[in-house]
């Protein structure tokens, strides 16, 4: 694996390096942007954020034209969705699930001149760049939140498929509750889905039967945060503020803003400077932050959350720089290192905190 | 004076009829669903008309189209089979699955260098896992009654979880950073294509095994006798045809061949089995069956209706800037109105003026 990985940024360098492929600028009355979302676009959180970078897009020029496919599966439904896009002529497509990867590929191979951003993955082309923010960091940020919140000491996870992304939002939401309480643990619940409601609302009644009293979620939909309400728990939701799903029990949420990548990038192929980049950005960009804080929650912990985000925004620190244990106490990174970018995107093992297992190898 | 209106059952239904309500309902499905475009600001024909061109207007419309019928022809038919005989087989999404998985552990285990070899090891590996996933519910009703419809749907959920089990595990890709699916099948594994696009061989595979089923129905006495146990289970056992040991093979034949539309997708489509693998061809295969009437050879023609409203449904959310629900009512619309046509397919309506007795 770690010779694949090195393979690929030496392919991404020699790219980047080379400079050779540009595109001719797009006048902005005829650019038309197409998006591929991998769910509803009324879930109410992943591909709803998305659609809002869609419409940033429209409103920041109002001169091009936007279009979007919803529910498209990933696998070859999403190669014949972005060839139809192409067909209608469209110049640029912006895929945002990480299923789509190898068929971005594959159609960005066919169209040399149309523009491919694909959303959360790591093969890139001449004409294919990719896009993602370090969530993580505002995971972290919540899991402080959580941590603070939580009487049982026993936080539960929702989370939809056991892949480094998600692991490692676990993994840095952890970080953060054991930051300020070593003695809580977080349960994780997998959906092997992406967007399933009613696994997302009873996986979330299992971890309150478990004696979960507070509730973390990677998963598209607003119905964990739905289901806590209901079962009387604290909730922290993700993508969007999810406060309208738990008015009462909504701590804070990790939220995502695609806008600023989806209008400098629609701006670069306006104007013919855009060249294929792998754009991982942090909090200090903005395309990821935490939603307002619910009532409940103390003004120590406001505080405490406010000096955390800007050691993290100023570059102080970050959620994965050492010491880090893993579930078994081992110092997996010593103090004074730091995780490097290759290794948190291939994460695949719990920090200290998390119980259960990672469905395995 | 007044009206009344009678429902009456045909006792013969003529040929213009099997023809003329068909087509005569897809219309007014469209009638009534340009209503609904108008009141979604999209103008109805302009509507139809991209539908209509995306998914059979040109070649590579065709082509998006019968890659999506592929899977739908191959366990129509194959659901067809078992419902012939009134035997509920809703399981063939799990045969679908199950076939894909032996198919990716022929490829893993006993790969062959050798195109010819290696398509059938793929395709005896799935007849025999589809088929025996079947058969175990075929089994289970024939020696104790126990109903097919629950135990197909259950073994849904179980095949389901298997795909997940392997994917995510065993034969997860080490170098796809954790992404649940296989490494690409070795280029002697996958299924030719027919001509230039991503049409595969399993197009040929579900035009063969419509014929052939059609032929059994048609010519063959043991079609026949399958018809009889369908229609009627008691004439079938005074006339000693043998109901538990047919159960069992029609399920394993019907579970073979979703079996094989499993292969198809994995060996033909995406050349890989993924997370995303989709199954749900098992249960709009079921649509398809009965929109066909049972009928092997509609099977086909139907499967290629229903792929193409869904290729020009895509059409419609990029082109008018409908949202996804507003094509699945248009689908929705369809199926309705034709299923609905059935009836008065089978009975008519009369009008009888006069006194009232």
């Amino acid at each position: 694996m770690k010779k694949t990985i090195v393979l690929l940024l030496a392919v991404a360098v020699f790219l980047f390096g080379s400079n050779a492929f540009a595109f001719d600028p797009i006048p902005e009355d005829e650019l038309q942007v197409g998006f591929v979302y991998v769910g509803p676009v009324g879930d109410g959180g992943w591909s709803y954020m998305h659609d809002l970078s869609r419409q940033a897009v429209e409103e920041a020029y109002p001169g091009i034209t936007t279009s979007y496919v919803e529910s498209v599966e990933e696998g070859p439904d999403a190669v014949r969705v972005m060839e139809t896009f192409v067909r209608q002529g469209f110049q640029l497509i912006f895929a945002t699930s990480f299923g789509f990867m190898d068929q971005v590929i594959e159609v960005a191979e066919q169209n040399p001149d149309v523009v491919f951003m694909h959303c959360s993955g790591y093969r890139t082309a001449e004409n294919v760049g990719v896009y993602f923010g370090r969530m993580y960091q505002a995971r972290y940020l919540s899991g402080l939140v959580a941590g603070s919140m939580t009487e049982t000491n026993t936080i539960g996870f929702v989370a939809a498929h056991p892949i480094p992304e998600v692991i490692r939002g676990i993994n840095a939401f952890t970080r953060g509750v054991r930051a300020v309480n070593p003695d809580a643990v977080v349960r994780v619940i997998w959906l092997y889905s992406w967007f399933d409601p009613g696994k997302e609302s009873e996986a979330t009644m299992a971890l309150v039967d478990a004696g979960a009293d507070v509730i973390a979620m990677h998963a598209d939909s607003g119905a964990a945060p739905l289901a806590a309400e209901e079962a009387g728990v604290y909730v922290v939701g993700y993508n969007n503020d999810m406060s309208g799903y738990a008015p009462t029990r909504h701590l804070t949420a990790p939220i995502w803003d695609w806008g600023v990548v989806t209008t400098r990038v629609v701006g670069q192929v306006i104007e013919g400077t855009w060249q294929s980049e792998n754009i991982w950005w942090g909090m200090d960009a903005g395309i990821v932050d935490l939603a307002p804080f619910g009532d409940m929650v103390p003004e120590e912990v406001r505080t405490l959350v406010e000096e955390e985000r800007s050691r993290i925004v100023n570059g102080e620190w970050d959620v994965f720089w050492g010491p880090v244990a893993d579930q078994d106490g081992n110092i997996r990174v010593a103090e004074g290192k730091r995780m490097s970018d290759e290794e948190l995107l291939s994460f695949s093992w719990y920090v200290q905190g998390v119980e259960g297992e990672i469905p395995s190898n | 004076m007044s009206v009344r209106i009678r429902v009456e059952r045909r006792l013969t239904q003529p040929v213009w009829i099997e023809a003329f309500i068909p087509l005569f309902s897809i219309v007014m499905a469209l009638v009534t669903g340009s209503i609904f475009l108008a009141v979604l600001g999209a103008p109805p024909l302009q509507a139809y008309n991209a539908m209509f061109r995306a998914s059979m207007g040109d070649w590579l419309g065709i082509r998006d189209t019968l890659v999506k019928a592929i899977p739908l022809m191959t366990a129509g038919v194959g659901v067809t089979l078992a419902f012939k005989m009134s035997v509920w087989n809703i399981g063939a999404t799990g045969q679908i699955i199950i076939g894909a998985l032996a198919t990716t552990a022929a490829v893993r285990y006993v790969y062959v260098d050798n195109r010819f070899v290696m398509f059938w090891l793929m395709f005896l590996a799935a007849v025999l896992a589809g088929g025996g996933w079947a058969a175990m519910a075929g089994y289970l009703k024939a020696r104790w009654n126990v109903n097919e419809i629950i135990t197909t749907l259950m073994l849904n959920y179980i095949a389901l979880q298997l795909l997940y089990y392997f994917v995510y595990g065993p034969w997860r890709d080490p170098a796809s950073l954790g992404f649940p699916m296989t490494t690409p099948f070795p280029p002697a594994a996958r299924l030719p294509f027919l001509g230039t696009g991503r049409i595969h061989l399993g197009l040929i595979i579900a035009l063969v095994l419509g014929v052939i089923f059609w032929l059994v129905f048609r010519f063959t006495r043991w079609g026949y006798e399958i018809r009889v146990m369908g229609e009627s289970p008691r004439t079938a056992r005074f006339a000693g045809m043998d109901y538990v040991k047919n159960v069992v093979l029609v399920m394993f034949l019907s579970g073979a061949i979703a079996g094989i539309a499993g292969m198809g997708e994995v060996a033909g489509l995406t050349g890989r089995l993924q997370h995303g693998f989709t199954a749900e061809y098992g249960y709009t295969a079921i649509i398809v069956a009965w929109l066909a009437r049972l009928h092997p050879l509609t099977v086909i023609l139907v499967a290629f209706l229903i792929g193409a409203l869904h290729v020009g449904g895509e059409v419609l959310q990029i082109v008018m800037r409908l949202p996804l629900a507003s094509t699945q009512m248009l689908q929705g619309l369809i199926l309705f109105f034709i299923l609905g046509g059935e009836f008065f397919r089978r009975y008519r309506i009369r009008f009888h003026t006069g006194e009232k007795e």
